[in-house]
């Protein structure tokens, strides 16, 4: 992946948090206890997510944003994918090539974006923990 | 010869011997294998990358090869069983005889999505789901929730008309029939029926739930009903294609068989009700 798609990659990411962000709140105000982002520091890459979702803390970290919890270390995944962290955990993410995403606990259904597809893993997990993948066979 | 039959027309004894070769191969631990050859590679296939099981050209031939080698299991345990395919189309709604509790066993309950019934429910102690990628080990499934309506006859139909195999770029945007039955695009089949299952067959670890394999062996009939609809479609792209499986190239893991060995089932085994060839004259002629 060059760089200009990468730069759109995150350009719509962030975009797309914005605009499902709002909606997030409005659909899920009843369980939804976001709250504010990590103060802002030259290491916070723009578009990264901490939220807590159903009692679910959601991290999301892009991939552009070099620093030590940013960067993918299973060396199966493409590059300019964001970190997707549950309470910790990494849940493994893919783009597909329409911009959409999936993840390894929905991998059949596409969302618009790293953080509807995260609230989506929360609620298929049902308080159940992420466990490690070991990556590619 | 092995008769790959619709599971609805199984007698009871075809049900138990089916289940009970599944159970031995769990025991073993021949079962959870396959679970791991299989999201190994549904992790690994990327649009922009090499893909080889999944949103790709060698989608079928790969999965006809993977069902292939899970039959041979099924068949060294008990010669008599074949892999059944669940016509979704028709078996559509969770009263089906494939959810009973002397088959399949029926959906999760609603606290957690466990499934309670059936040889396949984790209070038998005979199927823990090991290969997963969160903490529980019980079977789960949520019938009808994820998406409400399971692909229906003409949509399949309008698919099996799409007279070209796949396309550039080969990937999960692509046109073609290929795509379309994978359900990236367009009205979305088999993509479709994962999500309608729920539970693991939504995930990654899809095999962990048996029906995966009635769901795929549809899969497969629908390939050979549309060789038969369009007997001079070959499959594509034909070589020299970066990331994908060329007509002639090996797939991983096997890495000694081609799509082109896989391209006529009749090879390994029939099907209850076999295609019928396209009235056009030259029907085989590709096969």
């Amino acid at each position: 992946m060059n760089k200009i798609t990468r730069r759109q990659a995150l350009g719509t990411t962030a975009g797309a948090l914005t605009v499902l962000g709002l909606a997030g709140a409005t659909a899920h105000a009843a369980v939804t206890r976001s709250r504010p982002a990590a103060p802002a520091a030259p290491t916070t890459p723009a578009g990264t997510v901490d939220e807590v979702y159903q009692g679910r803390r959601i991290r999301i970290v892009p991939a552009s944003g070099g620093d030590d919890h940013g960067g993918h270390h299973g060396g199966h995944q493409a590059p300019g994918q964001p970190t997707v962290l549950i309470d910790g955990r990494e849940l493994h993410v893919m783009r597909n090539a329409d911009g959409s995403w999936i993840s390894v606990v929905n991998h059949y259904e596409t969302f618009s974006g790293p953080l509807p597809l995260a609230r989506a893993a929360v609620r298929e997990l049902q308080g159940a923990s992420l466990v490690p993948m070991g990556g590619m066979r | 010869m092995t008769i790959r039959k619709n599971q609805a027309s199984l007698t009871p004894e075809e049900k138990r011997a089916f289940v009970a070769a599944l159970l031995e191969l769990k025991r073993t631990g021949r079962y959870d294998r396959f679970v791991t050859t299989h999201n190994g590679f549904i992790m690994g296939d990327t649009d922009s990358g090499d893909r080889v099981g999944h949103r790709s050209p060698s989608f079928l031939p790969w999965h006809r090869r993977f069902l292939l080698e899970f039959e041979a299991a099924l068949q060294a345990v008990d010669p008599a069983v074949a892999l059944p395919y669940w016509d979704w189309t028709a078996d559509r709604t969770a009263r089906s005889s494939l959810w009973a509790a002397d088959f399949l066993g029926g959906t999760g309950r609603a606290r957690d999505g466990q499934v309670l019934d059936g040889p396949f429910a984790y209070a038998t102690g005979k199927w823990e789901i090991a290969v997963r990628v969160d903490g529980r080990s019980y079977l789960r499934r949520a019938l009808g929730t994820g998406v409400a309506q399971l692909p229906t006859r003409a949509e399949v139909d309008s698919v099996l008309a799409m007279p070209v195999y796949d396309a550039a770029p080969w990937n999960s945007s692509s046109g073609g029939f290929r795509n379309h039955l994978e359900g990236w695009r367009g009205a979305n089949l088999h993509n479709r029926v994962h999500v309608w299952v729920g539970g693991q067959m939504a995930t990654g670890v899809s095999p962990n739930d048996p029906v995966f394999w009635m769901h795929h062996a549809f899969i497969d009939k629908l390939w050979a009903d549309w060789q038969a609809l369009h007997p001079q479609s070959p499959y594509l792209p034909a070589a020299g294609t970066p990331n994908v499986v060329d007509l002639n190239d090996t797939m991983r893991p096997w890495n000694d068989v081609t799509p082109a060995d896989m391209l006529d089932h009749r090879k390994f085994y029939t099907f209850d009700t076999e295609p019928v060839p396209a009235p056009a004259g030259a029907a085989a002629s590709q096969r």
